[in-house]
């Protein structure tokens, strides 16, 4: 920071800015500014939204800035999301998907630093053979019928959550980029757990993991926010109604718009219809806002380690 | 060391020294071959009438029969031309943006104000997929902020802006940028933040103003990375994914949106049609495979450097 602000200052003795470019930099603020602002607005109206009153946001087309009444004015309800509650299976789904993510992760986490930790090695036979049979994978594949078919009917694991967190187990580009991390580690160190005696599983679990905390902790957010958002997988496989991950359920919420499972003490009148169909818009919001709850809590604490494995992989490759 | 060996010793020593690691290994292998090289045997599917009663080694092989009904379909050319109209289209707006974006942030002086900037961007990359195209789909709502906006500008009565086929597209690739273009711009502000700074006070001590900074240094210096990424992109043209497509996409939009994975997805999926799609299925890895492998050489031929 400090070496920063040195150097700007000499950068401004050695030469004036131009007005021309001082515009610039103004326009280049407010622009970006603009961008900002349009990037994170959706979300935004969302969460306005979901506070506001269900019959307003029906009447409203224009951006909405402040969760409103009925009147239009600042107005606050939970109203939504107590309609969201009534939902028989969004809790079930909710804690469906805590559970994926939970187990999924941790699968992932171990075989991903297992096969990264065993191509790091020198000096073995069989690396090269080893790496491309690994490698190979990451440029061709079963494709999406042959795996479900040999998932299916092979393994079996139609209706079942392993089916959502086997098959996904290493990530080559994340074992690639954990990899590199582990590569990174002074050879002294392992030679000098070797000449103690150490098999290679302490030298993986005493050495090079504790060394490898932060690449863990980048790995650990992009594998479990991969299977918070994933729906598609559990698409394919997860018949039963209680099983189904949130994800899946949102799809059938927000994008097929079957809202009727949640209960409406006004449906039957064609009026409580009407009601029912502006209520069914708010607890859109509702549900988008629950779901993603979790990614906007944890996302300020960790924005600084996501972009790390981006910059990891870029150093690679 | 002793190269009079047999390879077979020379295995077995290396074997007795690192039976631990070895045993590390076996996990992933298992996993590989089940999840991974399985379903590639599972291909052979393809070529044969699969039938799940009979399985892979009970069913009758037809040989190439799928593939030339699928060429000779009138499908085929239409899902191949919507799959490079969209690919073209995310790599021709899409695959600038996170460009500009990062050049731009690279002016910005203060960095605190930077940060925030960056991640506000990067946001809606977490957003899931199914949340963020429920949120295209109420924004470009008859009733939705920009769907209003839209309909009072043309004076359409379509409705929902996605009612319109002609609109898919658009919306598509905008929500693309709005999704990934943060996300994206983070490798080239990792090359911009490499560039040595005394190159650009060098410059300054010979007059040189912004723009002849930025056109003088900081394009050159990023210029390898802006390469190599777009070389990659172009080796994906052929895979435009089926997620967003079935998310976003209904009946009025088909016409533009079938592409062929997620064509792939309606014949395998919700038609059991098993044989058919798996040979449009390997047609596209094929071709995909075909056109990164042709990328990554260009790649080497004009940057020296390939990915593997």
């Amino acid at each position: 920071m400090e070496a920063k602000a040195t150097k700007t200052k000499v950068r401004n003795k050695i030469r004036k800015e131009s007005p021309g470019e001082r515009v610039f930099d103004v326009f280049n603020v407010i622009f970006l500014l603009a961008l900002s602002i349009c990037m994170i607005y959706p979300l935004w109206h969302v969460i306005c939204a979901s506070f506001s009153n269900p019959m307003r946001i029906a009447r409203t087309a224009a951006p909405i800035i402040f969760p409103m009444n009925a009147d239009g004015g600042l107005g606050f309800t939970v109203a939504a999301y107590k309609q969201m509650w009534t939902h028989p299976l969004i809790i079930p789904a909710y804690i469906n998907s805590i559970g994926i993510v939970v187990v999924g992760t941790t699968l992932n986490i171990i075989m991903t630093s297992l096969c990264a930790y065993v191509l790091s090695r020198q000096n073995v036979m069989l690396k090269k053979p080893f790496t491309l049979f690994v490698m190979f994978t990451m440029f061709f594949s079963g494709g999406m019928i042959p795996t479900y078919i040999v998932n299916t009917q092979i393994f079996h694991l139609d209706d079942s959550y392993l089916a959502l967190i086997l098959p996904g187990a290493i990530s080559v580009y994340n074992m690639i980029i954990m990899r590199t991390n582990f590569e990174s580690i002074p050879v002294s160190l392992d030679e000098a757990a070797r000449l103690d005696g150490a098999g290679h599983m302490r030298i993986l679990f005493q050495i090079v993991l504790p060394l490898s905390k932060a690449i863990i902790a980048v790995m650990i957010l992009y594998y479990a926010v991969g299977h918070w958002n994933s729906w598609f997988q559990a698409s394919l496989y997860i018949r039963t109604p209680e099983k189904k991950p949130l994800q899946l359920l949102l799809r059938e919420i927000l994008i097929q718009n079957d809202t009727s499972a949640m209960s409406s003490s006004t449906s039957g009148t064609a009026a409580g219809q009407a009601d029912q169909a502006e209520i069914g818009e708010t607890l859109k919001y509702a549900t988008i806002i629950f779901a993603t709850v979790p990614i906007l809590i944890v996302y300020p604490f960790l924005q600084k380690h996501f972009t790390k494995g981006v910059m990891v992989g870029a150093v690679k490759g | 060391m002793n190269t009079k060996k047999t390879f077979g010793q020379r295995l077995g020593r290396d074997m007795k020294m690192n039976w631990s690691l070895y045993m590390l290994m076996i996990p992933v292998v298992v996993y590989f071959i089940m999840f991974c090289y399985m379903p590639m045997y599972g291909i052979v599917m393809a070529f044969q009438d699969y039938s799940i009663f009979k399985g892979f080694s009970g069913s009758e092989w037809v040989g190439f029969e799928h593939f030339i009904k699928f060429f000779q379909s009138p499908r085929f050319g239409e899902l191949l031309l919507n799959t490079i109209r969209i690919s073209a289209a995310c790599l021709a707006f899409g695959f600038p943006a996170p460009v500009v974006l990062a050049l731009l942030l690279n002016e910005i002086k203060s960095a605190k104000l930077g940060k925030v900037i960056q991640n506000c961007t990067y946001i809606p990359h977490f957003i899931s997929l199914v949340v963020a195209c429920s949120i295209i789909k109420i924004f470009t709502a008859e009733t939705g902020v920009i769907g209003s906006f839209y309909n009072m500008i043309t004076g359409s009565e379509a409705g929902n802006m996605l009612n319109n086929k002609n609109n898919f597209l658009p919306i598509y690739v905008i929500s693309n940028i709005w999704q990934e273009c943060g996300w994206g711009s983070i490798i080239y502000l990792a090359a911009l933040s490499g560039i040595d700074q005394s190159l650009y006070e060098a410059a300054e001590v010979d007059g040189a103003g912004k723009w002849r900074k930025v056109i003088s240094i900081t394009l050159p210096s990023i210029l390898p990375t802006v390469i190599i990424m777009l070389i990659m992109r172009m080796g994906q043209i052929l895979s435009v994914g089926y997620e967003k497509i079935l998310l976003l996409g209904n009946d009025a939009t088909s016409e533009v949106s079938d592409v062929l994975s997620v064509y792939n997805y309606e014949v395998g999926i919700k038609q059991s049609r098993y044989s058919y799609s798996s040979a449009i299925g390997l047609f596209n890895t094929l071709v995909n495979l075909l056109f990164v492998q042709a990328a990554n050489w260009i790649s080497r031929k004009v940057n020296g450097y390939a990915l593997w």
